[in-house]
């Protein structure tokens, strides 16, 4: 019986030939990841086993993003325990501010993942590098503290979810509206425990940053993982960045799938999650005149240069409504460096809007643009909980930065199309 | 393992957000962590909430985010367990790795109210609803992870490997 990508990588991790759904697996592991909010628990328990030090330094991440350039003394002090224990352990990949960048933008461009890895990471957004055909998932602090002295870590091998996308993407329509589309069929817990394959001629049309976007937002449907076969887009981003071996894992054609799911995107016009779930997904088109207060143009799901691109598109010669804070947010000090090179953020503040250093910031209602009573936002992250991006009666509407840059403009949840 | 209490209840999709919001996640001590434990699904939860009551959930308890402090913030407001219809699965994980006990059971999830007394049973796989006089199945674990959670979760059980943990 054949295997799954998924199935393959665990396998492989676990020195095993081969592995069924449901099988308890311990794993090695290529590289845990930790932040400023979760790494400080993972620190305390992994002290606590009196342990001297980690499994390999070059091997555990950590990038304080959440709540940095740090926004009050307590977030100084849990930034501060990162920075010190990355000094005291010798960690080759601790990432400061000011050289640093959203953690799961900054990782795949500083070259730390590829294809047939095994990641985890103490943040929920760990499955993005799924993007790059690596088995990549969420786990919380104490699993990350395990990792960080065995290098291992126990795994239940998902059952996996095969998404067909088949069809040519309708104009402003991209990772964000697909994954977004997706979760709205299937529900916030449509692949609870699962991994979610994408594969189709639609997708491998995306490039790598929205197949990010996708990856990225597995875990909105409950997702274990997500995950793209390699190909030569792959390739061609991990060029010059990865400086480790790799290996690349495909599918079997007779691999078992739980389920298989064919989505026509031909159909599909850009797309809104309605507050208070991922899974209220909308066409735009469809929503009536809903007037906003905010828009949020970032985060791990939409902070890459390709998603500024699309922002500036729209914004180039218009003025951000009076009524509306745009606030732009780079995934990354590179990243906002190729948008000041491409001048898109000359573009972004002569509209009126704000540009910040790379932060997670508003996306979980950190600091950086946190909403009021009552108001709405429009935004490029992934969770429109109650009260994530603030006040618990504020509303966050989802959408790719088409959407967001037009809806700016507009004052109100705009297509597209109606900003030009 | 026996546990019995009185149940506080709440919906589908209870979110990590909800659960603990993001704005108190500037600490890590678990006592001010349960202060604000459920605040934007209940905000008078962790007032009302006392030591040894359970908390009965829909499906998908614990989606979002992988915070870990979503768990101990429950475990840390005394909350004895917390028996969900599902649960998300970092949540679960989470739970099972800080040692807050979770039982999965969909009969149970739909037929205990606000207030209702319940038993669960953890050897015999059962949830005794007092109060109503009803009887629910539990889930059981792998044995695996039967392991970690009489190990008291997942550190005491890599220092079982490794050597101590204080």
């Amino acid at each position: 019986m054949g295997m799954t990508i998924t199935e393959k990588i665990l396998a492989a991790h676990a020195g095993l030939e081969h592995v069924e759904p449901g099988q308890l697996i311990n794993a090695k592991v290529d590289l845990a990841l930790g932040n400023d909010i979760t790494a400080p628990l993972a620190i305390q328990e992994f002290k606590k086993l009196g342990v001297k030090k980690v499994f390999d330094p070059e091997r555990v991440v950590l990038v304080p993003d959440h709540f940095t350039p740090a926004k009050d003394i307590q977030s100084a002090e849990q930034a501060k325990i990162l920075r010190e224990f990355a000094r005291e352990q010798g960690l080759t990949n601790y990432f400061e501010i000011g050289r640093m960048g959203i953690e799961h933008c900054l990782l795949p461009e500083a070259g730390l993942v590829g294809p047939g890895d095994l990641v985890i990471g103490a943040d929920s957004h760990t499955c993005t590098y799924g993007a790059l055909g690596a088995f990549a998932t969420g786990v919380g602090s104490t699993d990350l503290a395990a990792a960080m002295v065995t290098g291992e870590l126990w795994f239940k091998v998902p059952a996996t979810i095969l998404f067909r996308y088949h069809g040519k993407l309708q104009p402003w329509v991209g990772g964000k509206d697909l994954i977004i589309y997706t979760i709205g069929q299937i529900g916030v817990d449509g692949a609870r425990y699962m991994a979610m394959e994408f594969t189709g001629e639609a997708v491998r049309e995306l490039s790598m940053d929205g197949r990010f976007t996708m990856a990225n937002m597995a875990i909105e449907a409950g997702g274990k993982n997500g995950i793209f076969a390699v190909d030569e887009k792959t390739k061609a981003y991990i060029q010059g960045r990865l400086k480790r071996d790799y290996r690349i894992y495909a599918s079997d054609p007779d691999a078992r799938y739980a389920e298989t799911i064919d989505i026509d995107v031909a159909k599909i016009e850009p797309q809104v999650a309605l507050p208070h779930l991922p899974e209220n997904a909308r066409s735009v088109k469809e929503i009536g005149e809903i007037k906003i207060d905010q828009v949020v143009i970032g985060s791990c799901t939409n902070g890459r240069l390709e998603d500024l691109r699309i922002a500036a598109q729209l914004l180039r010669g218009k003025k951000v409504h009076p009524e509306v804070r745009l606030i732009i947010i780079p995934g990354t000090q590179k990243i906002y460096a190729g948008a000041l090179a491409e001048g898109l953020i000359t573009i972004f503040i002569e509209a009126g809007a704000a540009v910040s250093t790379p932060t997670c910031g508003p996306c979980l209602g950190g600091h950086m643009g946190i909403l009021a009573r009552g108001e709405r936002a429009v935004a490029t992250t992934n969770r429109n909980f109650v009260g994530r991006m603030g006040h618990p009666e504020s509303e966050v509407y989802l959408a790719g930065p088409a959407v967001a840059a037009a809806s700016a403009v507009k004052g109100r949840i705009a297509a597209p199309e109606e900003a030009i | 393992m026996l546990i019995q209490g009185k149940c506080h209840t709440f919906g589908n999709d209870i979110d990590t957000d909800a659960i603990i919001p993001a704005r108190y996640l500037n600490t890590s001590d678990p006592g001010e962590l349960a202060r604000h434990c459920m605040e934007d699904a209940d905000p008078t939860f962790a007032g009302r909430v006392k030591a040894g009551e359970i908390i009965v959930a829909g499906k998908n308890f614990g989606c979002g985010s992988s915070r870990e402090h979503a768990p101990v913030a429950i475990k840390a407001a005394g909350v004895a367990a917390v028996v969900a219809a599902s649960f998300a699965r970092i949540f679960y994980r989470n739970a099972i790795n800080i040692g807050l006990p979770i039982f999965e059971s969909p009969a149970a999830a739909a037929g205990i109210a606000a207030g209702d007394e319940i038993k669960i049973d953890a050897g015999k796989g059962e949830i005794v609803n007092l109060t109503k006089g009803e009887t629910y199945p539990v889930a059981s674990f792998p044995p695996f992870m039967q392991e970690l959670i009489a190990a008291g979760g997942l550190m005491p059980y890599v220092a079982g490997k490794v050597g101590g943990y204080s």
